[in-house]
């Protein structure tokens, strides 16, 4: 008991002093000598606020909501049962995430493709970078809600629409982070290769990609996120086809399935976390070595 | 007060005038000239425009009046920051300007090599710029302009940034450098010490606009000792030069 409560006065401790003394402590608090205590700093703080959520859960369920009521949101141990551990209704939104998937990947690669090649001719040529420029942010303030009929209206409501409001969607933050990135190397980098007389081609493959990796990196993360937003936005709204993950919180809204309701609102945030931690394993894996993100 | 340009001469800068677009006159009636053999640098106050004057000698920058004679082809050029490329360890970045000159594969591994050993970073072939210290970096970037064994060295206030002791280390390095490979070096630093101690000659720039006001030719043999910082003859130079800075500051 005593070693219990010695590791969480600890963590608070360690907590206090990361608020009190803000972030540039931070680093040691994590590096602390024992790995025992940082491991129980990281995880014990969500633990017990998850202990809290699911409590606060039961409560609203049982307590606040009478029987007749009760379908609005059903206790925890009813959406694991129903929604999770019932094989036909779990593989159902399997089914539903499989497919979303597929339409979120699809477009983030065609949204890469485009977005890697506008912001490369916008690097190579300012009037480009000036043409273009407005239209990108005209294009990323249109609130996707209001894009959807025009896009059913000129696609249908197939595949092909969910893939174009992923592209749409995931399109800018891969240009800008990508152009930033491009037009993040050094001056004397810059000076470095003219000097020994390098081309356009040699100075964007040695120098001003590789330079940008960090950057686009961060564009992917994000945008990989919103793709996959915009496969479930899309599918909701369309509809038709494919049963996608959107179409399956349609209907469970309307059956009033609120157990499968919130399993498959769980397995989409599931979705969107693991499509945003496998771009930052890759990353890692490609730029980890080298990048030194408190600058070099 | 400047040397005539000799036609002959591996760098030589004639009538070197440079005004900005903004109207800033940064270099006026620049002339002197740099031989193989001889390690020649120009010390000054701050912004006189003395890294201007690299940058036109290089061919970065041209100038607005006056003309340059040097073989560009292969000059070496060190900056004020050693200017590594993140993503490439030690040996790709050394490797860089002999990739850029299309260079076989085999022989700039070897020149690379063979520069990194010169400059005392064996063994950290394989670091990223983010583990190095700042000498460290330096000497890599000192690597890098080595393996095209440049004719012209043109060095701009490289030292300036890391601590005492390594600026000795590399200024002695540097001046065996020198001696080894006979190029013609033209450094911009401001301070005397480095500058006396390494050069053939020393000239002091005035403040903008920049004009050379003095010339010192410097006697002493290579190669130079570190005690040599303490030598009465390298203290009056030393004093010497100091006093036609100030001079020229007002």
């Amino acid at each position: 008991m005593t070693t219990t409560n010695e590791t969480t006065d600890e963590t608070t401790e360690a907590y206090r002093r990361t608020v009190s003394f803000g972030l540039d402590d931070a680093p040691h608090v994590i590096q602390g000598p024992s790995r025992t205590r940082s491991l129980a700093a990281n995880v014990l703080p969500p633990l017990v606020l998850g202990i809290l959520l699911i409590g606060g859960w039961y409560l609203i369920s049982y307590v606040m909501l009478d029987e007749s009521r009760r379908f609005l949101l059903e206790p925890p141990h009813a959406v694991l049962q129903v929604g999770f551990l019932d094989w036909d209704n779990f593989s159902e939104i399997l089914q539903g995430l499989w497919s979303s998937t597929k339409v979120a990947l699809t477009g983030l690669v065609i949204a890469i493709l485009i977005g890697f090649s506008l912001a490369i001719l916008m690097s190579q040529s300012k009037l480009f970078e000036r043409a273009i420029f407005p239209y990108m942010v005209t294009l990323q303030a249109i609130p996707i809600l209001a894009i959807v009929p025009l896009i059913s209206f000129w696609w249908g409501t197939g595949q092909r629409s969910r893939v174009v409001v992923c592209i749409i969607i995931s399109l800018f933050p891969i240009i800008v982070n990508t152009l930033f990135g491009l037009q993040s190397a050094e001056r004397g980098m810059h000076d470095l290769f003219t000097l020994h007389g390098a081309g356009r081609g040699t100075r964007l493959r040695k120098l001003m990609f590789p330079a940008a990796l960090p950057a686009i990196f961060a564009g992917l993360r994000i945008s990989a996120g919103l793709s996959v937003i915009g496969a479930i936005v899309g599918d909701f709204f369309f509809g038709r086809g494919d049963i996608g993950i959107g179409q399956l919180l349609r209907r469970y809204a309307n059956q009033l399935d609120g157990e499968q309701l919130l399993a498959a609102v769980m397995m989409s945030s599931v979705l969107g976390v693991t499509v945003f931690q496998l771009f930052g394993w890759i990353q890692n894996r490609a730029i980890g070595k080298w990048y030194d993100p408190a600058g070099v | 007060m400047s040397a005539g340009p000799t036609t002959q001469a591996t760098l030589s800068f004639d009538g070197i005038g440079m005004t900005f677009p903004d109207g800033t006159e940064a270099l006026r009636d620049i002339g002197f000239a740099v031989d193989r053999g001889e390690f020649v640098t120009v010390v000054g106050p701050s912004g006189c425009g003395k890294s201007t004057l690299l940058k036109i000698a290089s061919g970065l920058l041209e100038p607005t009046a006056g003309t340059v004679s040097v073989d560009r082809e292969r000059i070496g050029y060190v900056f004020q920051d050693a200017t590594l490329l993140h993503w490439r360890t030690v040996m790709g970045n050394v490797e860089l300007f002999a990739e850029l000159h299309a260079i076989s594969k085999a022989d700039r591994r070897t020149l690379a090599q063979n520069a990194i050993d010169l400059v005392g970073l064996t063994g950290f072939e394989d670091h990223y710029p983010k583990s190095l210290s700042g000498g460290m970096k330096m000497r890599a970037s000192l690597a890098r302009t080595l393996t095209l064994s440049p004719p012209v060295f043109l060095f701009d206030e490289p030292f300036g940034a890391v601590d005492e002791i390594t600026r000795e280390h590399l200024n002695e390095e540097t001046q065996q450098l020198f001696q080894r490979e006979g190029f013609a070096g033209l450094f911009i630093t401001h301070s005397i010490g480095e500058a006396v101690f390494m050069s053939t000659k020393v000239l002091v720039m005035s403040a903008r606009p920049g004009r050379i006001v003095a010339e010192f030719d410097v006697p002493f043999d290579y190669p130079r000792h570190p005690d040599l910082r303490f030598d009465p003859d390298f203290a009056k130079l030393s004093g010497e030069v100091s006093r036609e800075l100030r001079g020229s500051h007002s």
